[in-house]
């Protein structure tokens, strides 16, 4: 089966949303179903960190942070399909995508703290710091892409946009350079239906996200973005006909943000609690439990295992963050250039006598 | 049209040539560093300055692109971050501005961003300002908007051998650098001591000692300053101090002081426009630093605070020997006993 040839551009689902198994193709992802147990762990973490970084925001312990509660499958499942050494340019909402490749959650809460920008301990993962200018990160993936080619080193590059990006230049400067370049690269959009407040339909009239690959001369593919099992199964083939050299693939996981879209939003402003409603029945970690059931191979202790395992990480990410000191403002003139100019070099002690004299 | 001469033999030659054979050494001793933009590859660019590249090096290291300046710079951002040394051309100063986000959100900050662990090795070549009678959008003054942006260095050749040579630095070095090549001095020859390197990034150089007053200036506004110095020295008997800045960031404030101290007088030349220019920062700093050495207040001799005018009006708008002398004469009349 191949998922990437557009059959009419219909949704690729593996798992039904009661859990239930493809009737035809399960044979086929036979191969992927053996991380399932590992993957839902990631996704009961996913949640139960974000419901943690919820919490510290509400009490004053964050600047600001976006939840990507609802869109768990769509992002461990991609990164799930991907080797360790693939480079991702997420953009802020990746949590998930950053879990899975071991991303200490603190150095991503120090960001939403207002500690440092970009985010911590993610480079060192091959994840490019998280970018808020929307989709921007876009075109360095092209870049990085173009790069691994070059280097011969079988990477694929991953850049994460959502919907709304799909309507910025960038994302469509990118899109038209890796196609034209052949570029390793997938556009892995979550199509979380909203843009802050801004819908779908006032975002773009195609007839989907996925449409557009043709006009951009890719393969475009949709995805049930709750079902983690085709987002893995889609982005594993992608990946490997861009490790061929076959070029860039437009997936758009068609997802639904159950949050606001940050914590100074209220989504009560712009949609109804009966559309949520749907999306909390699509629920995409209560599928993968389902589905394991279907298939016999739950096992309650999975549940407390995931618990368990999330309670730890909870406790750590409350330890890295609860009131974290701040770095010293003087680094700020040590990063702008390989050597700080004469300029850099007097303001910073400035700033020292002024911090010192207000003792 | 592209130099032949080898490595360590000096030979004259255009800005255009000197800027083509800098390019070709540093692919040649990198093969980390890569060449692309709009019809650079086939064509050698709109200039002829990446003539050959493309032939040398392969497609692979000199590219064509789409017609997209983002793109252009945030492709090069990931490149860099993957361990190339982009040399991207933005064909045009006006050109710069599509690709305004990628230069001064990332390009600038990535370094910042990661907290010191990725560079940016990235030098983004723009032929750039006025002069040449061309159209619309193709004059732009751009310096101050990357002078302004931390992280970025902005160096600007004002002649070839210095245009060799500072290319070859800022394509080693691991900052991004924005290379804002005066296209009037593009034809200019010099001769070019292939292999050599002069005065490093940073250095501002005096082009012509002086002691009435010090003329602050950089690029192609630089032979300017030059002529008007003879004419006011036939003329005037005025023998005025000709500072070329080369780099805006660093800016060599050093030279500037050094020559100030000693003429009481500064006169910041520059194309662009007079509000926010580079002489306002050089005027402010100046004056933060040696108000007690001035005989009179630093001026400015610029274009104006207008849209870069129509080819048949630039002689008249831009700044030229007449209003650098007229500012000169406005300095020396000031006299506070």
């Amino acid at each position: 089966m191949d998922l990437l040839v557009a059959e009419g551009l219909e949704l690729v689902q593996l798992i039904a949303e009661d859990g239930t198994p493809h009737p035809d193709r399960a044979h086929e992802v036979a191969h992927l179903v053996d991380q399932l147990p590992a993957l839902y762990e990631t996704m009961v973490v996913t949640r139960e960190l974000d419901e943690e970084f919820v919490n510290l925001q509400r009490q004053g312990q964050l600047a600001l942070f976006p939840s990507c509660r609802g869109q768990e499958a769509a992002q461990v499942g991609c990164a799930a399909a991907l080797r360790d050494t693939d480079w991702l340019f997420p953009q802020y909402r990746e949590l998930g995508a950053f879990l899975h490749r071991g991303i200490d959650p603190g150095g991503i809460g120090l960001m939403w703290r207002g500690a440092w920008h970009g985010g911590l301990g993610l480079i060192e993962r091959a994840v490019a710091p998280m970018s808020i200018p929307i989709g921007t990160q876009a075109l360095h993936a092209v870049g990085a892409a173009m790069a691994s080619t070059w280097l011969g080193d079988g990477g694929v590059t991953v850049a994460f946009v959502g919907d709304g990006a799909t309507s910025e230049g960038d994302v469509h400067e990118a899109l038209n350079l890796a196609a034209v370049r052949k570029a390793p690269c997938l556009f892995y959009v979550q199509n979380n239906q909203w843009a802050i407040s801004t819908p779908l339909a006032d975002q773009m009239a195609a007839p989907s996200i996925a449409h557009k690959g043709v006009g951009y001369g890719m393969p475009g593919v949709r995805v049930d973005g709750n079902d983690i099992l085709a987002c893995m199964a889609v982005v594993e083939q992608a990946a490997a006909r861009a490790r061929a050299g076959e070029g860039p693939t437009l997936i758009e996981a068609v997802t639904y943000r159950l949050g606001p879209h940050t914590t100074s939003d209220d989504p009560t402003r712009y949609r109804t609690q009966a559309e949520v409603d749907v999306w909390l029945a699509r629920d995409p970690i209560a599928r993968c439990r389902a589905y394991l059931g279907h298939l016999g191979t739950w096992d309650d202790s999975l549940e407390d295992e995931a618990r368990a395992k999330a309670a730890v990480l909870r406790t750590g990410l409350r330890a890295a963050v609860f009131d974290a000191p701040d770095p010293s403002p003087l680094e700020l003139f040590d990063h702008v250039f390989t050597e700080p100019t004469a300029e850099l070099r007097a303001q910073r002690a400035e700033l020292a006598a002024e911090i010192d004299r207000a003792g | 049209m592209a130099p032949t001469a080898a490595v360590g033999e000096a030979q004259e030659l255009t800005m255009v040539q000197a800027i083509n054979a800098a390019l070709a050494d540093a692919m040649e001793a990198d093969d980390r560093v890569v060449v692309f933009g709009e019809d650079v590859a086939r064509q050698g660019g709109v200039f002829r300055v990446t003539e050959g590249l493309w032939d040398r090096f392969g497609p692979q290291r000199c590219f064509d692109t789409p017609l997209a300046e983002s793109s252009i710079i945030g492709s090069a951002v990931g490149m860099a971050l993957r361990g190339f040394r982009p040399v991207p051309e933005i064909q045009f100063d006006g050109f710069t501005y599509p690709a305004f986000d990628q230069i001064a959100t990332h390009l600038a900050k990535y370094r910042s961003r990661s907290r010191g662990l990725l560079s940016m090795p990235v030098t983004v070549r723009v032929p750039s300002f006025g002069g040449i009678g061309s159209p619309e959008h193709h004059s732009e003054s751009t310096e101050s908007y990357w002078v302004h942006t931390a992280g970025l260095k902005v160096v600007v050749p004002s002649g070839a051998a210095d245009a060799y040579s500072l290319l070859l630095d800022s394509i080693e070095s691991d900052d991004p650098v924005l290379f804002l090549e005066p296209k009037r001095r593009y034809w200019a020859k010099e001769m070019v001591d292939r292999g050599a390197r002069r005065e490093p990034i940073g250095k501002a150089v005096v082009r012509r000692a002086g002691e009435t007053a010090t003329v602050v200036t950089y690029g192609g506004l630089v032979g300017t300053a030059l002529e008007a110095a003879e004419v006011a020295a036939a003329d005037e008997g005025w023998s005025l101090e000709i500072i070329d800045l080369r780099s805006l960031v660093p800016l060599d404030f050093e030279t500037i002081a050094e020559s100030v101290v000693r003429t009481g007088r500064c006169i910041v030349f520059h194309e662009g426009p007079r509000t926010l220019g580079m002489g306002a920062e050089i005027a402010a700093r100046v004056q933060e630093e040696l108000f007690f050495n001035l005989e009179a207040p630093v001026l400015r001799a610029t274009g104006f605070d207008t849209p870069y005018p129509p080819a048949r009006l630039e002689s008249t708008w831009l700044p030229g020997v007449d209003r650098l002398l007229d500012t000169v004469e406005r300095s020396l009349g000031y006299d506070h006993g």
